[in-house]
């Protein structure tokens, strides 16, 4: 059986991966897309503890699943968010998207 | 011998599919590398042994969320030069950043005695988990229902025409 640190590394590598996109990106899309990577990392390391720990306790793929949810719901707002930017100031770098900069 | 091979595939596909996802120049390459990396992931769970939870992964990541992705994309495209810089110029301190990161969390996962017990998956999981649903886990189902319908809604109104 494969240890489950190896999974852990995986899913480090993706969540630091997704991190860099979400830091290094000026697209809103492409920020957007490290976030996803990020939440998929965190959905790994959910089902391998669930799946090395306590396969019998369903706690952890139900939170996986409810993660999986949340980021549906947060790609539909996020990306119409970005094409309300997108009609209304006609750009998505979000570098120039500074309407609340004090 | 042959589950390390699938598992090293699959990591492969996972993170090749992630490095892609965060450096090419083009948005569109990126969403297609996005897709690639959701299926290495669907693998590694299905070596888990949540085959329900792959299923859910393709369903919805690669044919939901990447899908609105590519939409959105191409909603915006005509603004995206490619000659444009694709990363802002605090690069290198998000790189070293997410270095940082990834070695601080090796040495903890390495360090770390884990917890670990042989035990088979249950061969009811996929009937528990639906009990389990409309049971234990109600309340956080009904409102997980009331969330995506919240979103729904919102994103309608947000990226409507006015």
């Amino acid at each position: 059986m494969i240890p489950l640190s190896w999974y852990l590394l995986v899913a480090a590598a993706l969540f630091c991966i997704g991190l860099y996109g979400v830091l290094a990106r000026r697209n809103a899309i492409g920020i957007l897309m490290g976030i996803e990577l990020m939440l998929n990392a965190v959905n790994l390391n959910l089902v391998a503890f669930w799946r090395y720990i306590n396969p019998s306790d369903l706690s952890g793929l139900v939170f996986a699943i409810f993660v999986i949810a949340v980021a549906a719901a947060e790609a539909a707002v996020g990306l119409a968010i970005i094409i309300s930017i997108y009609r209304n100031r006609d750009t998505v770098n979000v570098e120039e998207v500074d309407l609340m900069r004090g | 011998m042959g589950v390390q091979i699938a598992f090293f595939l699959f990591s492969l596909i996972a993170i090749i599919g992630a490095l892609l996802v965060v450096t090419t120049r083009r948005l569109f390459h990126s969403a297609l590398a996005l897709v690639l990396s959701f299926v290495g992931v669907a693998g590694l769970y299905i070596l888990l042994e949540a085959e329900f939870l792959a299923a859910l992964q393709i369903l919805i990541y690669v044919g939901a969320i990447a899908l609105l992705i590519l939409f959105a994309i191409m909603l915006t495209r005509h603004l995206m030069d490619p000659r444009a810089r694709a990363f802002n110029e605090q690069w290198w301190i998000a790189a070293l950043v997410a270095g940082f990161l990834f070695v601080v969390l090796i040495s903890m996962i390495l360090r770390v005695q884990w917890p670990v017990r042989e035990a088979s998956v249950p061969s009811d999981l996929i009937e528990n988990l639906g009990s389990s649903f409309v049971g234990e886990f109600l309340v956080p189902f009904e409102v997980a229902s009331v969330l995506l319908m919240a979103a729904l809604i919102g994103a309608i109104i947000i990226a409507r025409e006015r």
